[in-house]
C-alpha cells in the first residue's frame, strides 16, 4: 500500500500509454501479478478502454451496447487503483528523466512506461479526402458518425479490402445498403491471407450483391461540401453516400522514436516486450518483434489476442516474474454467416493445400511452408482450427494429399507424427 | 439479478452478482475475476472463459453449442463439466449457479 499512496498523477511507478485492449490488459494484469505500485493509463479516446472487434460488426449492427464492449466497468479501474487520463495524448517522452508530457500541459514521472497506443487509421491523401461522409472504422466515435448518417445513406463505397473492410462492407449489406468495394491489389486480403481464401471472399461478397473492384486506385472522392462519388484511377466515378477507408493503420509511435527509440514502422521490441529504452515496453499493434512462428520475421501484429498476450508479458516483468512472448498467433473475423479462424501465420507461405470443398462453405486452407504447416485458415470449421493448432506449433511435416482428406481428422495426422 | 458462486483459479471463493441480460462471461470478467480472459469478447472464437459447472446446474444450462464443443475440445483439461461462459445467458434460473474457473492454459 506504501508505493500506492506514493504514487498521485504527476509521479506514477507504472505509465501506460494508450486505454485499448492492451492498455487494458496491462494495468489488469499487473494488478493480479499483485504488484501494487501506481499505475496511471493515459487514453487519447473519452471513453474507457472497450472492445475494439464489434465496432465493424455487433456495435455497428446496434446488436449490443456500448456498455457490453466496456472491457471492464468503471468501478473495477478504481477499485483496482488504475488511474485514467482519458482524452488526453503523450506529445513526448524523455526517457533520461524517465518522463513524458502530455498534450494538457503536466509531466509525468515514471518508472515503467509500457507504450500501448496502437495505430490510427490511415487516411487517404487524395484531393477530397475531408470532405463530409468519408470515415474510418476504428473507434466508437467514428462507428457513432457513420450510424449517424445512415438514414440519408443509400450507397457505401468501401476503399480497401482488408478484413475491416470486409467486415463493414457485410455489416453495410445486412443494414441493405448498395455497397461497392475498392482494391488496390489484385485480390482482397493480399496482406494477410493466400489468394484461395481472397477468392473465397470475393465470390461470397459478389454473392452478397457488393460490386468489388480490383486492381484498382482512387483518383479522387467527389463532392463539395459531403462526398457524392468516388473517381476511380480508370476515371470511373462511383456514386456515393458514405465513404469508408479501411487501407491499415499507421503505428502511433512517433514521440518513442523521436526519444530515441529503435524502430521505424512500429517500435521495436526483444521477447519481453522491451523497446531499445530503459524501462520503457510495447505491446500490441505498434509493437515490431521478431515472431517465432514467422521464422523470426520482424512484423507486427494486429489483433486483440497479440495484445493481450503481449500485455501478459509486459505486466510480468514489470512484476518481477518475466516471461518471454511465445503465444501462437490466432485471429477471427466473421462475416455474413461466415465464421473464419486462423491458427498461426501464412506469411512466406510457398504452398496453399484445401481441405474440404468452398461450395460446402465449411473449409480450411492449410499453409505450407518447405513442406512444414506453418498456418491455417479455417472457414466455419472449428474442429481444423482446434486440432490444426499442433500442426502449427509442432512445424510438422505433413503430405499434402493427407491434410487435404477430410476423412482423416487433423489430429489423427499428429498422432502419426508423433508416434 | 442472478447471482453466481465461483471459486476462482486461486481457490478462493467469491460470490458475483450480476445483471439482467448479461452472459456469464461478462458477469465473470465485470466482478474482476481477471483470469477469465474472454480474449475473443464473447464471440465463441476462443476458448480463454472456460469455466466448470457445479453437475446441478449443468442440466438447466442452454446445451452445448457445435462451435463451443470443438472449441472445448483445445483444451487439455475439459471435463464433464467444461462450458464456455460467454456461451451461457444469465437468467433468473441460474441463480445461484455454483462454478469453477478452470485453470490458464
Amino acid at each position: 500500500m506504501q508505493s500506492r499512496q506514493r504514487g498521485n498523477m504527476n509521479n506514477v511507478d507504472v505509465l501506460v500509454v494508450g486505454a485499448g485492449h492492451g492498455g487494458a490488459q496491462v494495468a489488469i494484469a499487473i494488478r493480479q501479478r499483485k504488484f501494487d505500485g501506481s499505475i496511471l493509463v493515459v487514453g487519447d479516446e473519452p471513453e474507457l478502454p472497450y472492445e475494439r472487434p464489434p465496432l465493424s460488426k455487433e456495435y455497428f449492427a446496434r446488436e449490443k451496447s456500448f456498455e457490453q464492449m466496456l472491457i471492464r466497468p468503471a468501478r473495477f479501474w478504481e477499485e483496482r487503483h488504475v488511474m485514467m487520463a482519458l482524452n488526453t495524448r503523450v506529445t513526448s517522452v524523455d526517457p533520461i528523466a524517465r518522463t513524458v508530457d502530455l498534450d494538457d500541459g503536466r509531466t509525468i514521472r515514471y518508472n515503467s512506461l509500457v507504450w500501448a497506443a496502437g495505430g490510427r487509421a490511415r487516411g487517404l491523401s487524395c484531393s477530397g479526402h475531408t470532405l463530409k461522409g468519408v470515415h474510418s472504422v476504428r473507434t466508437r466515435s467514428d462507428v457513432d458518425r457513420i450510424v449517424g448518417e445512415l438514414p440519408q445513406t443509400e450507397r457505401v463505397v468501401v476503399i480497401g479490402g482488408g478484413y475491416v473492410g470486409l467486415e463493414t462492407a457485410a455489416a453495410f449489406v445486412k443494414l441493405g445498403k448498395k455497397v461497392t468495394l475498392v482494391e488496390m491489389l489484385d485480390r482482397v486480403l493480399a496482406r494477410v491471407a493466400g489468394v484461395s481464401l481472397s477468392r473465397f471472399f470475393e465470390a461470397e461478397h459478389r454473392a452478397h450483391g457488393v460490386d468489388i473492384r480490383l486492381n484498382t486506385s482512387v483518383e479522387r472522392l467527389e463532392g463539395e461540401d459531403r462526398v457524392t462519388g468516388v473517381r476511380l484511377g480508370d476515371n470511373k466515378v462511383v456514386p456515393a453516400d458514405l465513404v469508408i477507408v479501411g487501407i491499415g493503420i499507421i503505428p502511433a509511435v512517433e514521440p518513442l522514436l523521436k526519444a530515441g527509440a529503435m524502430g521505424a514502422n512500429g517500435v521495436l521490441v526483444d521477447e519481453y516486450c522491451r523497446t531499445s529504452l530503459p524501462q520503457v515496453f510495447a505491446i500490441g499493434d505498434c509493437a515490431m518483434h521478431a515472431n517465432i512462428f514467422a521464422s523470426g520475421a520482424q512484423l507486427r501484429l494486429e489483433s486483440v489476442q497479440n495484445a493481450t498476450e503481449m500485455a501478459n508479458v509486459a505486466a510480468s516483468v514489470i512484476a518481477g516474474q518475466p516471461q518471454t512472448y511465445r503465444a501462437v498467433p490466432w485471429f477471427w473475423s466473421n462475416q455474413y454467416d461466415l465464421r473464419l479462424q486462423t491458427i498461426g501465420l501464412s506469411i512466406g507461405h510457398d504452398r496453399e493445400v484445401l481441405r474440404g470443398s468452398m461450395a460446402t462453405r465449411s473449409f480450411s486452407v492449410i499453409y505450407l511452408k518447405q513442406n512444414k504447416v506453418i498456418a491455417l485458415d479455417c472457414m466455419n470449421t472449428t474442429k481444423d482450427y482446434v486440432q490444426g493448432r499442433a500442426l502449427v506449433v509442432g512445424g510438422h511435416a505433413i503430405q499434402a494429399c493427407r491434410l487435404a482428406d477430410v476423412t482423416v481428422p487433423l489430429k489423427k495426422l499428429i498422432e502419426e507424427v508423433v508416434a | 439479478m442472478a447471482v453466481i458462486n465461483v471459486e476462482r483459479s486461486s481457490g478462493e471463493k467469491q460470490v458475483v452478482t450480476a445483471t439482467a441480460g448479461q452472459s456469464l462471461m461478462e458477469a465473470l470478467r465485470s466482478a474482476g475475476i481477471d483470469e477469465v480472459l474472454a480474449i475473443c469478447g464473447g464471440c465463441c472464437s476462443c476458448a480463454t472463459c472456460h469455466v466448470y459447472i457445479d453437475d446441478t446446474f449443468l442440466e438447466h444450462l442452454p446445451p452445448l453449442g457445435a462451435t463451443e464443443d470443438d472449441l472445448l475440445d483445445s483444451l487439455s483439461d475439459r471435463t464433464a463439466r467444461s462450458r464456455l461462459s460467454c456461451q451461457i445467458r444469465l437468467t433468473e434460473d441460474l441463480s445461484g449457479i455454483v462454478l469453477r474457473v478452470a485453470p490458464e492454459e
